[in-house]
């Protein structure tokens, strides 16, 4: 049956490099469509994401699924055969999928405080950004991965951040260096995989882009 | 497997989540202790110890093993006791995609504005709050019609995820509606939610397991009572 896989997305967004992620590491052939987020959305994402009207949105043979973590989901059960992401295990894949819930309230919000708030918020964003990042070093412990000696869903959810994470502590003005340094060689692991390396912007791409951010939102 | 299960419920009696928990325990007849946690007062050892990160309620325990957040406890008891009752998660993955989709607008859009607009003092961000909340009932009118195709729920003949998902907090809406004498899921604009919403609270696995609409009158009437006076 002729698959027809399409993908909406943005390059900077840390969601987007997930679903990516997931369809190279499957060998899914798709077409990838970007997006001009801050310019013009396109009738297809507006028609296929109504709701949100956000990217990625993945359209499968006509019929879209949106959010990330539903979408490295989906993507898993359909191409079952191959290259499992998520544990079999049920107790092990609650796990994962807490930990991506974690990863989308906490570090994505701390995130963006680093380079949009300034003063006593930042300086509060900043110390929080450590201790979710010693939460998570906590929970990949000695593992190569988070899912243990595969690259897994967890480690999808989390990696397109690794690609944030020189502009944060640019534009907080702090380093994460030694407090995280299992996570970073981590990171490095996972930047190792093609499917990673062709998905993940070069960081100071990422820099140029908040700059753009800062300026359309009015921030300093 | 024949060894003895041990399985445990850490909640509260009010608690929407903590129903959806109960809903599916109950759909695949599972036994298990239930634990009322006092969230107000002091939680208890186990909860903070099987729930440091966030320290709330659901918690279900299984044979010591801690599974945290209800809608994952919902698709763990779905997998774990696979066998012991009907499917609450969709078998293809689209639909699992849109159950789950649904779930997630339900939880962090629909519900969190609705309860924003109980505690907000400002009549405009109110107004505003219960007209999204509205429209959304809307969306969430279609989304039941094109997916129930005819039968009674979400997921058909018997109760699945998003009936559980949505369906836990209709008591919650109900309370609301008498408390305030506010009309919120009318009948005129959402016909095929409020037949489902009659169908889901009188079903078996739902009825004993959800609290009382009037206890929780009561209940959110102390509470405000009790906010007023701290304000």
């Amino acid at each position: 049956m002729a698959e027809e896989v399409i993908l909406l997305n943005f390059w900077p967004s840390m969601f987007g490099m997930r679903t990516m992620i997931a369809l190279k590491e499957k060998k899914v052939k798709y077409e990838h469509r970007e997006e001009d987020l801050i310019n013009n959305k396109s009738a297809l994402l507006l028609e296929m994401n109504p709701i949100y009207k956000k990217i990625p949105v993945l359209i499968h043979n006509g019929k879209p699924v949106c959010e990330s973590v539903i979408q490295v989901q989906y993507i898993d059960e359909i191409w079952s055969d191959k290259n499992p992401l998520l544990p079999k295990d049920p107790y092990q894949r609650a796990q994962a999928l807490f930990w991506a819930d974690f990863i989308d309230k906490k570090l994505y919000v701390c995130g963006r405080k680093t380079w949009a708030t300034k003063g006593e918020e930042l300086e509060e964003a900043k110390k929080e950004f450590i201790d979710i990042l010693k939460t998570l070093q906590s929970e990949l412990g000695d593992k190569p991965y988070f899912g243990g000696n595969s690259f897994g869903f967890l480690d999808i959810v989390l990696i397109g951040f690794y690609s944030w994470f020189p502009a944060y502590q640019k534009f907080g003005n702090f380093s994460i260096e030694p407090e995280s340094s299992i996570l970073m060689d981590w990171g490095k692991r996972c930047m190792e995989r093609e499917s990673v390396a062709t998905s993940l912007p070069d960081p100071e791409r990422i820099g140029g882009f908040i700059l753009q951010l800062k300026k359309l939102y009015g921030i300093e | 497997m024949g060894e003895r299960e041990e399985v445990k419920l850490l909640g509260t009696w009010y608690s929407p989540v903590v129903a959806r928990a109960k809903i599916a325990l109950r759909l695949k007849s599972v036994d298990y202790d239930y634990f009322e946690e006092d969230l107000f007062g002091s939680k208890s050892e186990l909860l903070l110890k099987s729930n440091p990160v966030h320290k709330k309620v659901p918690v279900l325990i299984h044979n010591n093993k801690p599974i945290l957040e209800s809608l994952n406890i919902v698709e763990y008891i779905d997998e774990t006791w696979n066998a012991s009752g009907p499917s609450i998660l969709p078998s293809h993955p689209h639909d699992r995609s849109q159950a789950r989709f649904w779930s997630a607008f339900v939880d962090d859009k629909w519900f969190p504005t609705l309860i924003a607009t109980t505690i907000t003092k400002s009549e405009n961000a109110k107004a505003k709050g219960m007209e999204e909340v509205g429209e959304w009932l809307l969306l969430l009118e279609d989304a039941f019609i094109s997916i129930s195709k005819g039968e009674r729920f979400f997921g058909g003949e018997v109760i699945g995820f998003m009936d559980i998902c949505l369906g836990s907090f209709l008591v919650i809406l109900k309370a609301r509606e008498k408390l305030k004498g506010e009309n919120i899921l009318d009948k005129s604009k959402t016909p095929s939610l409020c037949k489902w919403a009659n169908e889901f609270l009188a079903d078996d696995t739902v009825k004993n397991v959800v609290p009382e609409i009037d206890r929780v009158v009561k209940f959110m009437r102390e509470f405000e009572a009790e906010t007023q006076t701290r304000a």
